[in-house]
């Protein structure tokens, strides 16, 4: 990204539903010797074990900005509280948020997109969630915000691991890729995550977010990773099905991931006004939207991200000698109206 | 850097010689004055006071981040990160006024001409008036900002979706103005009759108190971050646009259905504003360095600060008007004599 993106300081979102395990993690950050100095922001204090006089206590005030988009709430908190801690510029390298257990990301992650002096200073480096091995399927079941949270994750962290089954853990892992098969995901025990797995990933290179896990490629699921010349494809076979490779396969009942890819050239006057109308008509349906864009006649990537109405984009870089000009996007939502966005999509493809 | 970008560049009265240069060494987030002694308010830790040879030196007032502060022309009052809110009277020493219970960011302050001062921590509003008597609010969100009204002891407290007018003094359930979205900044007009937030969206809110109607007051690319009143009230000049929106408050409706002044355009972002103590004139500060002397009546211009530098910080007049004195954000400073 250009100079100025990589001043801007990294943000680290740290969800989590109550008891996963995000308090512990957030104490290993503090107390882990790497050199590094974070500004912690925590939704209570006194959780925390370490003394630092830049763990500063948050309220979660979310608000609803007045433009008119209904989906458009902000931490208003955080913006003053960011606001705050840039007059301390230089002390710190990094800043963590911490939600609480049952908070919806979005707000957070919107506080990013639409306040432009947060914006000036900080980027979003990743949303982390922490899910407890033993109970996160239950909560996927009962919890609308744990559900949230895995499909807000760029990294999710599965602690816990100690404590279940090989089938248990891969139950729930198969539970996790239902809804959200983009995140990278570490099995830990007592949040045993190596730090530079979950801070400072530097957008973690969307690259590797739009690749699907490995292991979740060779379970064969090419209904989430799929060509658009597939159409053949039953949609309905992987509802709890068995692949023989020991991993399940579950088509979660209200939220999807939908991802779409093409080696030729998208038209910008047409992908830009399509991507923007998809969002702004069923914003409230796309938790989040990511991709790496090759537009006709432009030799650079165009990169962008959007939590529900809110989008982002930007030149990146100019496209290597030999890389592929392949432009990849990624929905995860509730109640995807995966036809519509799949013909749109289509359509702004030069031919 | 490309040249001064004005219309007619060759035609605007240039005083750019005349100011003299001050070197904070640190970045700058407001000026005041305490008589004509200019002082600079560091982003953390120290203020920083000018001698009149344009010399200045650090005072230390908190540990970590300046979040606040006001004057009332005898003292700069400061709330900081530290949880503690101090005052400044010139000099070296430094008065603590309060420290927060559990050590909250302070995040607002405002005085009154009579030595009442509040704060904010979190949801709640301080006062202490003049005899040492403290009071406080709780609201339903966090403090966004803090004003005394010109009159009596009435504090003006901005939160979430309005403001609440609070008379410490007096037994009464507070007043709730509401209006939806995040209210930062509060301002009563001079004479008492007209309350304005700066809010979270690009936009002003006022309400004419007499009857509390509501005045929207939209338009902007950007955040207004600074305002400021002109003398005897008659207009409110604010920053937020890549020129200076100039609100008329002389009539008894404010600025209902009419359309605001825009003074002194640039291609650049304007940052900073401050109107002169009894004179029809503001000056203004850019994101691209400049700053500006513009007669409110007719938008003539006086360069005091060629662009180039770091954005404007801060702007203000000493109580006569014959200092003017800015800070940019990264701590290059300066003083023009009128």
């Amino acid at each position: 990204m250009s100079e100025l993106t990589s001043q801007k300081i990294p943000v680290t979102v740290l969800t989590g539903y109550l008891g996963a395990g995000k308090t512990t993690l957030l104490n290993r950050i503090l107390s882990e010797n790497h050199g590094k100095k974070y500004a912690v922001i925590v939704n209570e204090f006194g959780e925390i074990g370490i003394d630092n006089d830049l763990i500063i206590g948050a309220d979660e005030e979310v608000f609803e900005m007045n433009n008119g988009c209904v989906c458009c709430t902000v931490r208003g908190d955080l913006v003053r509280i960011l606001d705050g801690l840039m007059k301390r510029k230089g002390k710190f390298d990094a800043i963590i948020v911490e939600t609480t257990g049952l908070a919806d990301p979005a707000p957070v992650a919107q506080t990013f997109f639409v306040d432009e002096d947060v914006q000036k200073n900080a980027r979003l480096d990743a949303v982390v969630t922490v899910a407890d091995a033993k109970w996160l399927s239950d909560r996927l079941k009962d919890a609308p915000e744990a559900k949230n949270q895995i499909a807000f994750a760029d990294v999710i962290v599965l602690n816990k691991t100690d404590l279940v089954s090989s089938p248990e853990l891969a139950e729930v892992e198969a539970r996790i890729r239902a809804i959200n098969p983009y995140a990278k995901l570490h099995r830990t025990e007592r949040c045993k995550v190596a730090l530079s797995d979950v801070l400072e990933r530097g957008a973690f290179d969307l690259d590797r977010i739009l690749e699907i896990e490995p292991d979740f490629l060779e379970a064969g699921d090419d209904h989430h990773h799929h060509d658009h010349d597939h159409h053949h494809h039953d949609h309905d076979h992987d509802h709890d099905h068995d692949h023989g490779h020991g991993l399940k396969h579950y088509h979660d009942e209200d939220m999807q991931s939908l991802s779409l890819r093409t080696d030729k050239p998208l038209d910008p006057t047409k992908f830009m006004p399509w991507l923007q109308n998809l969002v702004a008509s069923e914003g409230q349906k796309i938790l989040r939207s990511k991709g790496i864009l090759s537009f006709s006649d432009d030799d650079e990537r165009y990169v962008f991200q959007g939590v529900h109405m809110m989008l982002e984009g930007d030149h990146q870089r100019p496209w290597k000698d030999g890389e592929p000009r392949q432009s990849r996007l990624v929905f995860i939502g509730r109640e995807l109206p995966e036809q519509t966005i799949r013909e749109g999509f289509e359509r702004c493809i030069v031919a | 850097m490309t040249e001064f970008d004005s219309p007619n560049p060759a035609s605007i009265v240039s005083v750019t010689d005349q100011v003299r240069p001050i070197a904070i060494g640190a970045p700058v987030t407001a000026a005041y004055f305490l008589g004509d002694q200019a002082v600079f308010v560091g982003a953390e830790e120290n203020v920083f006071v000018v001698d009149g040879e344009g010399t200045s030196s650090a005072v230390r007032v908190h540990d970590g981040g300046i979040l606040c502060s006001a004057t009332d022309g005898k003292r700069i009052v400061m709330g900081g990160d530290d949880g503690k809110l101090v005052a400044f009277g010139g000099g070296s020493e430094v008065g603590l006024l309060a420290t927060d219970a559990k050590r909250r960011w302070i995040d607002n302050v405002a005085l009154h001409p009579d030595g009442a001062v509040a704060w904010s921590a979190g949801k709640t509003a301080f006062v202490r008036s003049e005899k040492g008597e403290e009071k406080s609010l709780d609201v339903p969100s966090t403090v966004g900002g803090l004003a005394f009204a010109p009159k009596g002891l009435r504090l003006a407290v901005a939160h979430y979706n309005g403001v609440t007018l609070w008379f410490p003094n007096m037994a009464a359930k507070p007043e709730f103005l509401p209006w939806t979205g995040s209210h930062l900044a509060v301002t009563f007009s001079p004479d008492n009759k007209f309350l304005v937030t700066a809010m979270h969206e690009p936009a002003l809110h006022g309400w004419r108190l007499a009857d509390n109607r509501h005045m929207r007051m939209t338009g902007y690319p950007g955040r207004v971050r600074s305002i400021s009143w002109s003398a005897g009230g008659k207009a409110l000049a604010t920053s937020g646009a890549d020129a200076v929106i100039l609100w008329p408050f002389a009539s008894k409706d404010g600025p209902m259905g009419k359309e605001p002044a825009m003074l002194a355009p640039l291609k650049a972002r304007v940052t900073s504003v401050a109107c002169h103590p009894d004179q029809a004139i503001f000056a203004t500060g850019y994101e691209d360095g400049t700053v500006l002397m513009v007669r409110m009546t007719d938008g003539a211009e006086i360069l005091v600060r060629r662009n180039g530098g770091a954005a404007v910080a801060a702007l203000a007049w000493n109580a006569k008007g014959t200092l003017l004195a800015f800070a940019a954000e990264d701590g290059e400073a300066g003083l023009l004599p009128l």
